[in-house]
Parts: structure tokens; C-alpha cells; sequence
């Protein structure tokens, strides 16, 4: 593996040291924890943002950090869900009196440590609740498995969420602002390359030469099928095909799209992804209000993308417009 | 049975773990993120340095402070499952010198029913409760019916072996592996293994 790192098991470490060295004015470090927390936090007031996940995804989810958007990111292990204590930690060191959201991407061990961290948290009554985005519609979304999993459209949660507790909204607000984002938003994604977690030293599987694999999650898991390497726009017809179908879009209807690279896919290839993206749209009578191109939500070295489109209305829309100011993410 | 024992079926517990790393790790690489063996091993390697200290006087602390390493250790979902398992047994145990067989086996009914509120599995969702179900099922049925404790013990982990035969049947309808639906079928769950082989252990060297 030809990876630009020191010790394996000093990755996340180190990374977060970078982070904070390079963003000072937007975050700190909480001491002895893997979490990066607003620089002025706690908020007074201010209903609190919490969400995080393995490492890897980066700039997700300390990247999103800052005014608009999150007030704390907690980063597990690469690819492993942190544990409770220091979502607990990150809870307490950004709660400003009026509650904290955990905002929780739909994997098992994500859930379960976030669940456990909100118990500890409530002990010390502290008002805590959370969502679960599970934007993903290449799983099934039945009894019958964990359910869809949070990719990308996550960050739009992120996004909409934060602006709303900004306005001063209650936690209930807040979170039912959350709710309305992950009603609306639909993800699908792909890959051309396998990804290496550190530690691992070698990829869990291999994709010749002539290979994608549709659907695949963020965490390398493999996804729905393999196929041959197809066109831009025939992968694009396939992936944004798949959302419409759930989504169920129609003719008049606003959205926001984002076409994320989950990093070694070039912007030039995202654009043109894109470019078929609004071709498709276009087709349909669907306006698109707002474009997001770039690495959102990326899977260490891995090649491919995802898209995720998200039904707007006019509230959806002021929230995505007001300003947002954190390392990844900066609107005026 | 004794807290001194105790600690010392855990600590043969984390040195099976460490044994079996490689193997439940391709386990779980097949249908999950192949991090299983790696994150128990690390898991009961916090519990090992955690309990060196203990008087051996508690047995309920003794396993409170081993589900709570294990929650603070192992992340993912093998951590709150576990540790779970773990502060719920004792829970039960709390503030007993010393156990016995019905002891036990009220102590593994608490964890089985701690991993089915933290993970939300039911019986066949092919994880570690398609183990442990059956060998409490067996462990219950050989107490009523009056067997040795070892006997019954006996019974349960050969039990809990064929539930893990049983998870290579089934689809997974829990976890990373139930993204994979049938593709899933053919792989024993990673879980179940080492639910199983902890079993093994506490049966091999208990003392009731």
C-alpha cells in the first residue's frame, strides 16, 4: 500500500492535530479525545450539533465544524464507529443549555455508541435526542436487513439543520428540521478502486482492471453488483435512475444536488458526471436550485462517487442559503 | 465459584481472543469489514489491564469493569454488544463473592437480553444472539432437569456450536453482512464465533 502516512495507529491522531493546526479559528481539540468542537463553544442558548463517525470520510464530519453547521465532530477509529465516551465528552463540552441533536449516519456500531453516549449524557441531564440518516438507496430498506445506510446527503443535514439552530429553534425544531432533510434526501454511489484502511495494510477485496462495483457504501463494503466499467453517463443514468425511483420526483419540483468524489475521482470527472446529472433532471421538468461539486464525504483513497439529490421547498431552500462559515463547507 | 476465578476465566477469555484473532477476522472480512478479531483481541487486551488491580472480591464489579472496557475499547459494534452483555451479567451478579451454576445462568440470561435491547437482533437475524440463545436454552432446560452443572454447561456451548453452524445458512439481517442479503449465505457470522468460543472457555474452566 502506498499510503503517505506515519504509523497506522497514529493516523487519526495525527490528522486531528493537523485539523486544528490549520483551522484554529474555527475549532478546537478536546483534550485526551478524539473530538473537534466549535472554537467558542458552548453556545449559550443555542441548540448544540453533534455528529461524527469512523475516520476516513474526510472533510466529514470536522470539517463541517463551525458557524451554520456542526458544533462538534467526534472521530472514531478509521472506518469504526467511536466509542461512547467521547460523543459523551463532545455532548457536554458544546451543550449551551438548550439541548444537543446527534446527527447519526444509519450503521449499526454508529447507532449503538451514539445511543449510549445520549444515556450517559441524559444521566447528567443533559437534553439530548438524535437522528439517523440512512440517504442510501442502494440496500434495500426493509425488516429484513440494518436498514439503508448515511452516505453523503448527510452533509446536507448537516447543512440545513445547523442553519435552522441558528435561528434560535427549540431542539424539537431542530430536530424535525433533520427529520424533513433525510425524508427528502436520496443518495446512491459507486466505485472503481478498492480503499486501504491503514492498519489493514491491504484492501478487503480487489476490482479488475475493466470493474466498478455499483452501490458500494463508504467503508469499502461491497456493494449491490459488479458490472463491467461502464461511460460516465451510463453509470449516471444507473445511479440517478435508482434515486428517482425512491425519490419519485416530480415535473415543477425544486432540488439540490451533490455530486461528491470520494477522492481519488478527479473534479474534471465530477463535472461531467454533473453535467449528465442536470441532462437527466432537465429531461424530467425537475429545477435545480442548488449544486454542490467536490469531496463531501470520501472513503480514503477510493475511487468513485456519489450522488445525492434532495427535494426542496421554501423553507428547505432560505436554511441551505444562509450563511454557513467551517472549514469544508463556507457560504456567504 | 469465586471473584479470583472469575478473572481468571476472563483473562483465558482474552487469550483465546488473541488465538483466534486471524481466523474470526476472515470471518468477518468475508461478509462484514473484517475488523472482528482485531477489535475483540484489543477489546479484552483493555479488560486483562483493567482487572489486574481487582481484589476479586466483587463479582458483579468485576464484570461491570469488564463491559465497560470493552465499551471504551472496542468502538464499532462488537463494543456496546459486548460490554453490554457484560455490565448486564453484572448487574445481576452485584455484590457476590461467589456464584453458582443458577447464578450463571440468570447472569447470562441478563446479557442475552442486554445485546437483544443495545443491537435489536432476534433469533435467525444470523449474529451472536443465534448462539447465545441456544445455549441458554439448553442451560435452562439442563438445570430443570437436574444435570451436573458441568453437564449442563456441556450442553449449552454444543448448543452454541451448532447455532454458529446454523448462521452459515441463514441471511444476515443485522450488521454490515445484511447489506450482502443472499450473498451472505455459505459465511458463519463472526459474532456467533466468538460468542461461542466464550463460551467454551467459561465452560472449560469454571468452577461450579
Amino acid at each position: 500500500m502506498k499510503k503517505l502516512i506515519n504509523q497506522p495507529e497514529n493516523v487519526v491522531d495525527e490528522m486531528l492535530s493537523g485539523i486544528v493546526l490549520a483551522h484554529p479559528e474555527y475549532v478546537r481539540k478536546l483534550n485526551g479525545y478524539n473530538v473537534l468542537v466549535r472554537k467558542n463553544s458552548p453556545i449559550a442558548g443555542k441548540v448544540a450539533l453533534v455528529s461524527g463517525g469512523g475516520s476516513g470520510h474526510e472533510p466529514a464530519h470536522g470539517g463541517y465544524v463551525g458557524k451554520g453547521m456542526l458544533d462538534g465532530a467526534v472521530a472514531g477509529d478509521v472506518f469504526t464507529s467511536p466509542t461512547p465516551d467521547p460523543i459523551y465528552e463532545a455532548i457536554k463540552a458544546v451543550d449551551g443549555g438548550a439541548g444537543v441533536l446527534l446527527i447519526v449516519k444509519n450503521y449499526t456500531g454508529d447507532i449503538m455508541n451514539f445511543e449510549m453516549a445520549k444515556e450517559m449524557a441524559e444521566m447528567e441531564l443533559i437534553k439530548v435526542d438524535y437522528v439517523v440518516v440512512n440517504d442510501d438507496v442502494a440496500v434495500e430498506n426493509s425488516t429484513y436487513t440494518a436498514g439503508r445506510r448515511g452516505i453523503a446527503g448527510t452533509v446536507f443535514v448537516h447543512k440545513i439543520a445547523g442553519a435552522k439552530a441558528e435561528t434560535g429553534a427549540t431542539l424539537e425544531e431542530v430536530k424535525e428540521t433533520a427529520l424533513k432533510v433525510i425524508d427528502n434526501v436520496r443518495s446512491m454511489g459507486m466505485a472503481l478502486t478498492p480503499c486501504i484502511v491503514p492498519a489493514a495494510g491491504k484492501a478487503n477485496f480487489t476490482l479488475a482492471e475493466n470493474e466498478m462495483e455499483i452501490g458500494m457504501g463508504i467503508h469499502g463494503e461491497p456493494g449491490t453488483h459488479r458490472d463491467t466499467l461502464k461511460t460516465a453517463d451510463e453509470v449516471t443514468e444507473h445511479l440517478v435512475g435508482r434515486i428517482l425511483e425512491d425519490l419519485k420526483l416530480q415535473a415543477g419540483e425544486e432540488v439540490a444536488v451533490m455530486v461528491n468524489g470520494l477522492a481519488s475521482t478527479p473534479l474534471m470527472e465530477l463535472y461531467i458526471i454533473n453535467k449528465k446529472v442536470n441532462d437527466i433532471l432537465w429531461e424530467k421538468g425537475v429545477k435545480i436550485y442548488k449544486t454542490l461539486v467536490g469531496e463531501f464525504m470520501t472513503s480514503l483513497e477510493m475511487a468513485g462517487c456519489s450522488i445525492s439529490i434532495l427535494r426542496l421547498d421554501e423553507e428547505l431552500k432560505t436554511l441551505l442559503d444562509m450563511a454557513a462559515d467551517t472549514p469544508a463547507y463556507k457560504s456567504l | 465459584m469465586n471473584g479470583v476465578k472469575v478473572i481468571e476465566i476472563i483473562n483465558k477469555i482474552a487469550d483465546r481472543m488473541e488465538e483466534n484473532k486471524l481466523f474470526l477476522t476472515e470471518l468477518d472480512a468475508a461478509i462484514g469489514d473484517g475488523d472482528h478479531g482485531l477489535n475483540m483481541s484489543k477489546g479484552f487486551h483493555a479488560v486483562k489491564e483493567k482487572l489486574k488491580e481487582d481484589p476479586g472480591t466483587n463479582i458483579g464489579d468485576i464484570l461491570k469493569k469488564t463491559g465497560m472496557a470493552l465499551v471504551s475499547n472496542v468502538g464499532g459494534a462488537s463494543g456496546p454488544l459486548y460490554g453490554t452483555a457484560f455490565m448486564k451479567a453484572g448487574v445481576e451478579a452485584a455484590g457476590k463473592e461467589e456464584i453458582d451454576i443458577i447464578d450463571f445462568e440468570k447472569m447470562l440470561k441478563a446479557a442475552l437480553d442486554g445485546i437483544k435491547m443495545r443491537g435489536k437482533a432476534v433469533l435467525d437475524d444470523k449474529t451472536m444472539v443465534d448462539a447465545i440463545e441456544p445455549a441458554l436454552n439448553e442451560l435452562s432446560k439442563g438445570i430443570l432437569l437436574g444435570l451436573p452443572a458441568k453437564e449442563a454447561l456441556k450442553e449449552a456451548v454444543d448448543a452454541a456450536y451448532r447455532g454458529v453452524e446454523h448462521t452459515k445458512d441463514i441471511i444476515a439481517r443485522k450488521g454490515r453482512a445484511s447489506y450482502l442479503a443472499e450473498r451472505s449465505i455459505g459465511h458463519q457470522d463472526a459474532g456467533a464465533t466468538s460468542s461461542a468460543l466464550i463460551l467454551k472457555t467459561i465452560y472449560e474452566e469454571i468452577d461450579v
